[in-house]
């Protein structure tokens, strides 16, 4: 069975940061790292394959640099590494992004399951992912937080709900995306690296993928960003030190109406 | 893509001096012999450059809305159940539409379904709806992909709503992607603010990206319904009315349509031991200066007390002092309570985007120079293991 | 500085680093505190196939030398010097059957080794350390086997490990030949194992002493030929040496990142004690000594690996002087964090405590300058 796994290069945002002077990003020197949450998409990939034998294709659409992150998925385990880029793709929304990994998956032909990471972490809309199986008319499970059963026939997962999970199963093909607590991805090995390295990354271009213009980059987006400013600092109040039981007293008496 | 009819830079003006440069989320600017030249495949017309350009050396054509969308009107909020009760995110919503609804002059409609959900329908029109939309079937007594997708696909094209709002939640984000996909139309997620623009009438939706670094204004220009998700507790309840009427507008559709390829097998409960995080107004979170699992009895009292919640920073939940589910921040749950106490946490970005709007922030923290001190409403420099107590101690005196 | 470094070398190192930073060091305190064996970094490591290293290709590793080992056990020993040994200890205890072994006994151990199984090396006894010629263990030939009888004393990973390379005496008469060495597996009927000892540091590797009481060991388990013992013993430590100095140098490494870090945080006098001369001078020196311990190590290892027989010296000097280093940064560590450095909360005394066994273990640093000046000696008299 071919597992396709759908993953992101992302800057490290726990690295972004504001330039104090002039109020803009500084994007010098951030790292570009997967998509953690796509970590746990490939891991559980991995587990999968291992037990229903079966190919796993990592994809990823992104600039000509993401080919890193895929040589990295390669490296944990993955069969097969795509890279989704051509220019015309900058500027896509969500609309657009899932349509064109529609046209990859299509391309691709055969597949049994798509794991995706629950969002992106400079995104974080959660979109891609249901986008996809819609375009491609395949039955999702979202939040998977563990998978119970799996085989050619069927899956059967728990889905992490507010209060607790859910147990769904559903047919082949279909897709789903992944949580945290599902599992703990695995750290490369050197024989995965040494394999990654001479690996060769398959490169689509929207021509390759029979892309309609108008369903691709800004054209294709229905979003659009009109604004980015930096958020209105939220500022610092009072600071009591000195004698516990003043503080404490000084504090209840502010706080008190408000509980 | 973008292109120097909609963005140019007026090369007689730009003075080379990279501010537009430095501004631009997308790297899409470079300097060329001391002029700023736009890569029109990076360009995301954003405009973050003609706000930082001191000289008006570029020039950026506002989006042009191509089509009539006259035809599309009214606000719609999505009224998301479970187990035949409303969420109140939905409550949220009707608040936030009510008041887009009246600068846009139209009606404010909730959209229901579920299986013997009539009942409901008239705590919606005494939240300020105007008209309820609803469906009642079996098959959508539990949320399933499938069927609510077309259910609400079906109402949509039938009915043209000009906006649809629904609440950030696991059931939201996986419907409202999937309508978005099948309509064809533009879908912001995790909105934190919603306003009209007076001129174009259209739905200006913030959010927040880089992980809460800095903040972008997303429009549809062209295409209907705009769907915004706003998450929980972020927008006001409206004022209750009871007894305000509406009017109630039902459908029904054909069982295949309603069919979903997945099955749901069972649903399972876990109980919390404390209110859940997620709703509570109160909230007591324990970070490294805890220092170890059985110091957060302390924060575990204090949160009784309080009638709250117990939070942690990720220090705490990696160290494995308490469960993950705990866990506030970038990468746990974002908060908005009345009151939140963050006790020996330092306040690192990642956990100040979870927490930061919280309405008053009580910080205590031996170290007089930790960052949340700059962000607290009110600040304590001191050992934790003194104030806690001691604060419980006094807010259950007080609060008898 | 890694143009020395070809690039399946800095996978190597890459991949040591991510396990010593994401795994091993946040869990290095608690399995100091608890002294337990850390199995659930053995297993990462093994699915990452750091064991496999130094194992030969057609035995299921990666072929890589004794420079490739010496560069993982840094990159782990910076996370924790005792849980890296779990790893470095078990190389001690397979180079005898890489050196040695034939070709059915590399067959039969080394694949299992490459996958994560554990070995350790048995030649102490209590009144056998330095002077390792007065062991008493004895192996009596009885037909096809051998009999082992005695008690080894301190051996690393004992208890937890699957192999045993051990010497024993086969014939106290013939002095330095006298002694052979033996592949014993764990269950081996009169295989038993001590108390785990208490040790001063290195707490997350176990220590034990491995009791031979009438065990019979077949022939086919001798390494190399009845007689060779010492001399397996002494080409052993030759190999393995540079890998305890690179272990000391992970160790003195991590003290050096963790008091530049502290001292740039720590205010004094209105402001970061980094900003202090005497401080500076503290924090240069000790990256001074750091850089050229690992200097010496990969010359010492490198040389090894070109084949080069004469190695006994560049190897004793490795040893000796990076584990002189890792004791005097370590030390100095502690002294920049102060007080704070004294207390178990903060990770420096932990390196302090960890890095003193480099000095000894693997054979005394003055068991080390005695093998150097003798080599000094006998080298002038060949000239």
């Amino acid at each position: 069975m071919n597992i396709i796994i759908c993953i992101k290069q992302v800057p490290n945002t726990t690295q972004v940061r504001i330039n104090p002077d002039t109020n803009t990003l500084m994007r010098e020197g951030v790292e570009c790292i997967i998509n953690p949450f796509d970590m746990y998409a490939i891991e559980e990939g991995l587990r999968l394959k291992e037990r229903v034998s079966g190919k796993v294709i990592v994809i990823s659409m992104g600039p000509p640099q993401a080919e890193s992150a895929l040589r990295e998925s390669v490296s944990m385990g993955c069969d097969e590494a795509i890279l989704i880029t051509d220019r015309r793709f900058a500027g896509s929304d969500t609309w657009a992004t899932s349509y064109i990994l529609a046209q990859a998956v299509k391309k691709i032909g055969d597949f049994g399951l798509i794991v995706c990471g629950k969002q992106a972490s400079d995104g974080d809309t959660a979109q891609v992912g249901p986008g996809l199986s819609t375009h491609l008319n395949i039955p999702q499970i979202t939040y998977v937080k563990k998978v119970e059963q799996v085989s050619i026939e069927g899956i059967r997962v728990e889905r992490m709900t507010e209060e607790g999970f859910e147990i769904i199963e559903a047919p082949l093909p279909c897709l789903l995306t992944v949580v945290k607590e599902i599992n703990e991805p695995r750290l490369p090995s050197l024989k995965g690296k040494m394999r990654a390295k001479k690996t060769e990354i398959v490169k689509w271009s929207a021509d390759d993928l029979d892309c309609e213009h108008d369903k691709i980059g800004l054209d294709g987006s229905p979003t659009r960003v009109v604004k980015i400013f930096t958020p209105e600092p939220r500022k610092g109040g009072l600071i009591l030190k000195g004698d516990v039981n003043e503080i404490v007293n000084k504090l209840v008496a502010e706080v008190k109406n408000e509980l | 893509m973008a292109d120097s009819k909609k963005i140019r830079i007026l090369e007689d003006v730009c003075v080379g001096c990279g501010l537009c440069i430095k501004a631009c989320p997308f790297g899409a600017i470079e300097l060329v012999n001391n002029k700023a030249v736009i890569d029109f495949y990076k360009c995301n017309l954003c405009g973050a450059c003609v706000d930082a350009c001191k000289f008006n050396a570029i020039d950026l054509k506002t989006t042009e809305q191509k089509q009539d969308m006259s035809a599309y009107k009214d606000v719609w909020v999505f009224c998301e159940q479970k187990k035949g009760v409303i969420q109140s995110v939905a409550y949220e919503l009707l608040g936030e539409g009510r008041k887009l609804a009246d600068r846009l002059n139209c009606k404010l409609c909730g959209v229901l379904l579920g299986e013997d959900i009539k009942q409901n329908t008239e705590e919606l029109f005494s939240r300020s709806a105007d008209t309820v939309y609803f469906v009642d079937s079996p098959h959508l007594k539990y949320y399933r992909d499938v069927p609510y997708t077309n259910v609400l696909v079906e109402l949509i094209k039938e009915f043209k709503p000009e906006i649809l709002l629904c609440g950030a939640t696991t059931i939201g984000r996986s419907l409202i992607s999937r309508v978005a996909i099948r309509i064809n139309t533009g879908l912001t997620a995790d909105c934190t603010g919603l306003d009209i623009d007076p001129e174009s009438r259209l739905l200006l939706q913030t959010r927040p990206a880089f992980g809460g670094n800095i903040m972008a204004t997303i429009i549809t220009p062209n295409h209907r319904p705009q769907m915004a998700t706003v998450r929980h507790k972020v927008m006001q309840e409206p004022p209750l009315k009871p007894g305000r009427k509406g009017d109630l507008i039902e459908r029904k559709y054909k069982d295949d349509l309603l069919a979903a390829p997945t099955r749901l097998i069972d649903i399972v409960e876990e109980i919390e031991e404390t209110v859940n995080l997620a709703e509570a107004d109160v909230i007591v979170s324990g970070g490294r200066g805890v220092g170890g699992a059985k110091n957060f009895d302390m924060i575990k009292e204090l949160a009784l007390v309080l009638k709250g919640a117990v939070g942690a920073s990720r220090s705490a939940v990696d160290a494995g002092w308490i469960p993950y589910s705990h866990q506030v921040g970038q990468t746990g749950k974002t908060v908005c309570p009345k009151v939140y106490i963050a006790c020996g946490i330092s306040g690192q970005i990642q956990h100040l985007i979870g927490m930061q709007s919280a309405k008053i922030i009580i910080a205590i923290n031996k170290d007089p120079d930790a960052p949340i001190f700059k962000i607290a409403t009110y600040g304590i420099v001191g050992d934790i293991f003194e104030v806690v107590p001691a604060l419980a101690k006094k807010f259950k005196e007080v609060l008898k | 500085m890694d143009y020395l470094l070809t690039e399946e070398q800095k996978m190597i190192k890459d991949l040591c680093r991510q396990v010593a930073v994401e795994k091993i060091a946040p869990i290095a305190a608690e399995y100091d505190e608890k002294e337990e064996f850390p199995w659930p970094i053995v297993k990462i490591m093994a699915e990452s196939d750091i064991f496999g290293i130094y194992i030969p290709e057609d035995c299921g590793g990666m072929g890589g030398g004794v420079f490739d080992l010496a560069i993982a056990t840094e990159a782990l020993s910076w996370g924790c010097g005792g849980i890296s040994l779990a790893f470095a200890a078990t190389a001690l205890g397979t180079f005898p059957i890489i050196l040695f072994g034939t070709d059915e006994q590399k067959k039969k151990y080394l694949p299992k080794i490459a996958k994560g199984t554990i070995a350790s090396f048995a030649l102490t006894e209590a009144e056998a350390g330095s002077d390792a010629g007065a062991i008493k263990t004895t192996a009596v030939k009885d037909g096809d086997h051998y009999i082992l009888n005695g008690t080894k004393q301190w051996i690393t990973n004992a208890g937890d490990s699957d192999i045993y390379t051990v010497v024993a005496m086969t014939d106290k008469t013939k002095g330095a030949r006298g002694a052979t060495a033996f592949i014993v597996e764990k269950d081996t009927k009169g295989v038993e194992f001590g108390k785990k000892e208490k040790k001063l540091g290195i707490r997350g590797s176990s220590t034990r002493e491995v009791i031979f009481t009438d065990c019979r060991i077949p022939r086919e388990n001798v390494l190399g030929r009845e007689g060779m013992g010492f001399i397996v013993a002494m080409k052993t430590f030759d190999y393995s040496r540079p890998g305890v100095a690179a272990q000391a140098v992970g160790i003195a490494q991590r003290a050096l990142d963790e008091a530049v870090k502290y001292a740039s945080q720590r205010k004094q006098f209105g402001q970061a004690i980094s900003s202090f001369q005497g401080i500076q001078f503290m924090l240069a020196d000790m990256a001074i000594q750091t850089e050229a311990a690992r200097a010496v190590v990969y010359r010492a290892a490198r040389i090894i690996d070109s084949g080069c027989k004469d190695i006994s010296r560049i190897s004793a000097i490795a040893k000796t002087f990076a584990s002189d280093v890792a004791m005097k940064v370590t030390t100095d560590a502690v002294q920049v964090f102060g007080g704070y450095g004294y207390m178990r909360e903060y990770p420096v005394e932990k390196l302090m405590r960890d890095a003193k066994i480099t000095q000894i273990y693997e054979g005394t640093n003055q068991i080390q300058r005695s093998i150097i000046a003798g080599n000094l000696i006998k080298e002038l008299k060949k000239k």
